[in-house]
């Protein structure tokens, strides 16, 4: 079956887009950009509050607000009560939550598949 | 780019590579023109772990590696006019600058200026009834631990006021970190304080600068989805500045890493909550209209950037004693290795309890679950994906006194008889832990300054 570059695709995240996440007090900023900026606005359908939400609530977090910045084109989560306690007050080995970005990153998406950025091989 | 100032950062935390500042300043010096340094090495908590070594002996509460990371720039920096801006002053400005003032003796420099910030430490001056709380802050139980420190987010004015008085080091406790980048770009330029458009180009540097790497590529690196070259040399950026505000970041000569758009964008989001309204001490930012273009290998030119006036409060982060951490960790692989690894979690916690320890505690399974688990351990306890092959139990407990947290901790060295089987390579620790609140003063709540003295005079 010949796939042509429009067919949908179930992949991670992380196969179309990056980010970093970042800490402050108990909130955490998780940012998403997509490779090729065409995937914004697919993304943009995908990337809900809601569903990011779900994605942290096991630890703790309580909402989410997304900042949308079609220029870069780049999204900013910011979600609350999401760190235990926050860099000082958390068991948790990553106090920070600098690792939380690829929590987002590992987010199934539905896109088209030339959209997908497949690894580089190893050099 | 006509009449450019450049900027360049030579550590964006506490336990940077000590190595990092010595290729931006040979760049700098390569390149010719005015520039600077900068080093960010102060943490949200930094500065309370200063303050407690401060405690312990008066001399010292700065930054520990201050004199590593500057005795291979200090000489050339001062012959070629580059001053060096660093919060490395953490809890005790004027023991860093004691320090400087030995090296630079050392080094023949007794004429070398060195300026002092200070104002930031508010512990007389805060007052924890009346002062406005954060709003990111207010949901934290601070447990009613003693005030460590109080420190407020200077602005780049005091750092501005000591180079005009011919500092070639000014030393700082807390600032806001971008303001370590725009200070020497107001001093250069001569900005106004109320020149929105400029301080936010130069602010704005400042940010992309302060993690130093994360902006050339070392943190953005993904094996495989994002490379970088020599990802065990990276160079540590630089950003370009004209009087107009144009902005180009790049990195310094020779080195690893690289600065494309990708990155940049990584950064420019980095801790920040409404892209719109980013809250410094001397310009509120909106990057909602920022766009980022490639301009040359490892250029990059940032543009769009607005300004709006400086906030009205100045944010102030409190840190109490958090009483202690204890953690115990213990390894188990091959054969029926993630039942045993589960089975010494459960014992852990079960220790606890048969103990009355007075602890909160949390078992994490590392390699099946841990850094994206939530303390009741969902993720380990539901884990079907399986046999593994090689697992480390992590127990960890806060406690208000480091015995208790000692004793909790030691639970995981005594499995290596008490068992499960195979269970080796037992480590255990406590920490003291410090917890942070942030409050809101008034400018008039504060009274920062600076004073310049010479080396000599410093060390006499």
């Amino acid at each position: 079956m010949t796939q042509t570059d429009d067919t949908l695709v179930t992949v991670a995240l992380h196969s179309v887009a990056h980010g970093r996440a970042g800490d402050k007090g108990n909130r955490l900023n998780v940012s998403v950009m997509p490779y090729d900026p065409a995937a914004y606005a697919v993304l943009a359908e995908q990337l809900t509050e809601e569903r990011v939400l779900a994605l942290y609530v096991h630890r703790g977090a309580t909402s989410v607000k997304r900042y949308a910045l079609p220029l870069l084109p780049a999204f900013n989560f910011v979600i609350e009560d999401v760190l235990e306690g926050g860099v000082n007050g958390s068991l948790n080995l990553d106090g920070h939550g600098k690792s939380n970005s690829f929590i987002l990153l590992g987010m199934q998406v539905r896109v088209p598949e030339k959209f997908v950025r497949a690894a580089n091989p190893a050099r | 780019m006509a009449n450019v100032f450049r900027v360049g950062n030579c550590a964006g935390f506490s336990g940077d590579r000590v190595d990092a500042p010595g290729p931006v300043v040979d760049t700098l010096i390569e390149l010719g023109g005015p520039c600077a340094v900068f080093f960010e090495t102060l943490g949200e908590r930094t500065v309370a772990l200063a303050q407690l070594e401060k405690r312990r002996d008066p001399q010292r509460g700065y930054e520990p590696m201050l004199e590593r990371l500057l005795e291979p720039i200090l000489l050339r920096c001062a012959r070629h006019g580059i001053p060096i801006i660093g919060n490395f002053g953490a809890a005790n400005p004027p023991g860093a600058a004691r320090v400087i003032a030995m090296l630079a003796l050392r080094l023949g420099l007794p004429g070398l200026k060195i300026g002092v910030v200070y104002g930031d430490d508010v512990r007389e001056r805060l007052d924890l009834k009346t002062h406005e709380v954060y709003e990111a802050d207010t949901g934290l139980d601070m447990g009613g631990g003693e005030v460590v420190s109080a420190n407020a987010y200077l602005s780049a004015k005091p750092m501005v006021d000591a180079l005009k008085a011919g500092a070639q080091v000014v030393v700082t406790g807390r600032t806001g970190d971008p303001s370590l980048a725009l200070a020497p770009l107001i001093h250069h330029f001569g900005w106004r304080y109320d020149d929105w458009a400029r301080l936010a180009t130069g602010a704005t540097a400042g940010h992309l600068l302060e993690c130093g790497a994360q902006i050339t590529g070392g943190y953005f690196y993904d094996p495989g989805y994002k490379d970088i070259p020599d990802p065990a040399n990276i160079g540590f950026p630089i950003a370009e500045v004209d009087a107009d505000g144009r902005l180009v970041i790049t990195k310094a000569a020779r080195t690893g890493g690289l600065v494309n758009v990708q990155v940049v964008k990584e950064q420019l989001l980095y801790e920040i909550h409404d892209p719109a309204c980013y809250i410094t001490p001397d310009v509120t930012l909106d990057f909602s209209q920022v766009t980022i273009h490639e301009i040359g290998k490892d250029r990059v030119e940032v543009r769009g950037v607005r300004g709006g006036p400086a906030p009205q409060k100045i944010k102030a982060t409190v840190c109490f004693d958090g009483g202690w951490m204890g953690e115990g960790e213990i390894s188990y692989a091959g054969p029926n290795c993630l039942a045993r690894a589960r089975a010494a979690a459960e014992v852990l916690l079960q220790r606890l309890k048969l103990r009355k320890l007075a602890v909160e505690a949390r078992v994490d399974l590392i390699g099946i679950a841990s850094v994206h688990d939530g303390d009741g351990s969902a993720r380990w306890r539901t884990y079907d994906g399986g046999e593994a092959q090689d697992i480390r139990v992590r127990l960890a407990v806060s406690a208000r006194t480091q015995d208790d947290a000692d004793q909790a901790a030691r639970e995981a060295l005594a499995l290596y008889c008490c068992g499960p089987a195979g269970g080796g390579g037992v480590r255990w620790r406590t920490t003291q832990r410090i917890r942070t609140q942030s409050y809101l003063m008034l400018p008039g709540d504060l009274a920062p300054g600076c004073s310049v003295q010479s080396a000599a005079e410093i060390a006499a």
